[in-house]
């Protein structure tokens, strides 16, 4: 029980059911922890972010005129850097996230299809269904994704 | 919420949520469906979804679903709404991020029967010949300039460089060039996404498939099609380019949401007045991803010719590989349509919807004239794709549309949980299907299970008026992203 409650506070994303599309779920302590793990997940429904090694770095940052059309924009920053130069990411630090700026870093290499075991396309992160809020000093984000 | 307290049967296979089901619908909606599949859409969110549709301002009729409909992102899957151009809204929602997102059919002369066992050596030479899949570059390296040209000129430029043929241009919708393209309105990050992907197939639900015609209509004889024909079923996109210039309106558009002063109830449905600057700033650049589209469908017929040359030593032309048709069934266009005995201009969203239009419409290719115009159906890898073709009937009720597809039963993650990659692959090689895939989990998701009857789809819309169906094929090999 107790390592059951640890591992539900460890968890930084989960995959949403949603018929045509896909969703994830993201925690963290911190709207910065949170977008991380939102892109975390983000990227985990296009190859496998633990099988990326590397510790190349690229810089990603975002801006908009509030919180949640911000994670939208953080997100699509991510996907453009995935699609256009070639980047599998398997980590993010994230050094700020206000309401309406981010910056943070992607950690990784060069995208293998074999190795990092490619599995699809995000298309895009959505508006629709879109959740972000604190409750209690925990973070949590939804987005769906057009895939 | 369930809706089915606020639907009645209005005509056979037609169904009518009234207006005063949510606060702020501006007109009914009409689900095209029988019973089930609406009690369906109703636990899947999607009758709800039709009803926010409705809520769209300068929406006309109904806001529509076609029997394929399912849980979307703002608008439902299958859905279609008609704005008026002169008082009405675009929503970039309504079109969707995969701008012309659509399906070609390229007819051969052959039978299958007699070229049965060339298909795996075929399939691994398509395979080898189209990128698919994630950050795959595509073997057209452009700049930027010839980009804008080609989403200025659409498949009309690919045509003049030696990449597909004069005659295959009627067979697009809008001749292959969609109007009012203007690529100063595409931002640099969808220039730099799309650069590199023209004829490149994508993944997901997209997909190369060649299937044997197993049934026909007397029609279809007049579309070149018989039983036994061996014919190639394309299905992809505008690719990163359109996925961006999606991403860049909402944005847009978003922030002048306060300005028009809407409110939606989803914000995915955020919208601009089509006489707007954001309105139409979009639709110039929506007119490049249609383009875009078409260019990326008619460079992957090049190579299809190209390997079914090597592999017959014979010219495509005599291997009869006409393009039957190449529809879109993400757009916006702008059509004139009858309403309450008047003749409107009207912005038509189809989100997951294909155009069907009767012959004498002035935008229907002359050697569709009898016909009406082609309508390709794709079901799902395991099971039949049609043809069919639009009626008079339709433009009466859906403003020209009917399905676009199967539509998604189960969500890919449930998908994925259920099924095996490479079991259905063997599975699906037992029943004669060839497969390649670029990764098991991604062919799970897209397994046949995961999706409607097709057939049921098609039976409804044919049911409804919707259309006509001419042919049914049967799939012999896959080729996915």
């Amino acid at each position: 029980m107790k390592r059951l409650k640890r591992l539900k506070r460890l968890k930084r994303f989960e995959a949403v059911e949603h018929t045509a599309d896909v969703g994830v779920r993201a925690y963290g302590k911190s709207r910065a922890e949170v977008f991380a793990n939102c892109a975390l997940g983000m990227v985990s429904l296009m190859y496998d972010p633990e099988s990326v090694r590397g510790s190349g770095r690229a810089r990603i940052e975002a801006r908009a005129p509030e919180e949640k059309a911000l994670l939208v924009a953080w997100l699509s920053e991510i996907l453009y850097l995935v699609e256009v130069e070639g980047w599998a990411f398997g980590e993010f630090v994230v050094d700020e996230a206000s309401g309406t700026e981010a910056r943070g870093w992607g950690v990784g290499e060069p995208l293998d299809h074999e190795k990092h075991r490619v599995s699809g396309e995000v298309k895009a992160p959505t508006y629709h269904m879109l959740e972000l809020a604190e409750r209690g000093g925990r973070w949590e984000a939804q987005v769906i994704f057009d895939v | 919420m369930s809706l089915l307290g606020f639907v009645q049967e209005v005509e056979k296979f037609t169904w009518q949520i009234s207006a005063g089901a949510q606060e702020g619908m501006r007109v009914p909606g009409i689900v095209f469906g029988d019973r089930e599949l609406l009690e369906k859409a109703d636990a899947d969110n999607a009758l709800q979804q039709v009803a926010n549709v409705a809520c769209l301002p300068g929406i006309v009729r109904a806001s529509l679903a076609m029997p394929d409909i399912h849980w979307g992102y703002g608008f439902p899957i299958g859905g279609v709404a008609a704005t008026r151009v002169d008082e009405g809204v675009i929503s970039p929602g309504g079109v969707g991020y995969d701008i012309s997102c659509g399906v070609r059919l390229v007819k051969t002369s052959m039978r299958y029967g007699e070229v049965k066992e060339r298909i795996p050596e075929l399939l691994d030479m398509l395979n080898a010949s189209v990128p698919k899949g994630l950050g795959t570059k595509g073997r057209l390296h452009m700049e930027r300039r010839e980009m804008e040209r080609l989403m200025a000129r659409g498949a009309r430029e690919l045509v003049a460089k030696g990449i597909g043929w004069e005659e295959d241009l009627e067979a697009m919708e809008e001749g292959g060039c969609y109007a009012g393209a203007d690529p100063s309105k595409v931002s640099d990050r969808a220039f730099a996404r799309g650069k590199d992907q023209v004829g490149t197939l994508g993944s997901g639900n997209h997909f190369l498939e060649m299937q044997v015609v197993d049934q026909v209509t007397p029609e279809a004889e007049k579309l070149g099609i018989f039983e036994g024909q061996l014919v190639i079923m394309v299905h992809s996109g505008s690719r990163g380019l359109g996925h961006q210039v999606c991403t860049d309106y909402i944005e847009v558009m978003n922030k002048k949401l306060e300005k028009y002063g809407y409110n939606l109830p989803d914000r995915q449905l955020v919208c601009a007045p089509v006489q707007s600057r954001e309105g139409a700033d979009y639709l110039a650049a929506m007119a490049c991803a249609a383009n875009f589209a078409m260019c990326n469908r008619e460079a992957i017929t090049h190579w299809i010719r190209d390997c079914f040359e090597r592999a017959f030593k014979a010219e495509a032309r005599k291997l009869g590989m006409e393009v039957l048709y190449d529809v879109s069934h993400n757009l916006a266009k702008q059509e004139e349509h009858r309403v309450d005995g008047r003749t409107l201009t009207l912005m038509v969203h189809r989100k997951g919807a294909t155009r069907a239009f009767p012959g004498n419409r002035p935008e229907v290719a002359e050697r569709y004239a009898e016909t009406g115009q082609p309508v390709i159906i794709p079901g799902d890898m395991g099971s039949h794709s049609y043809v069919l073709v639009g009626t008079e009937e339709s433009l009466e009720k859906s403003f020209g549309s009917t399905c676009h597809g199967a539509g998604r039963a189960m969500s890919r993650k449930a998908a994925k949980k259920r099924i095996r990659g490479e079991e259905l692959k063997k599975r699906l090689e037992s029943e004669g299907i060839l497969v390649r895939a670029g990764h098991p989990a991604g062919l799970a998701e897209e397994a046949p299970e995961a999706y409607k009857d097709v057939q049921a789809v098609v039976k409804i819309c044919e049911g409804a008026g919707l259309s006509r169906r001419v042919a049914r094929m049967r799939p012999v090999a896959v080729m996915k992203g």
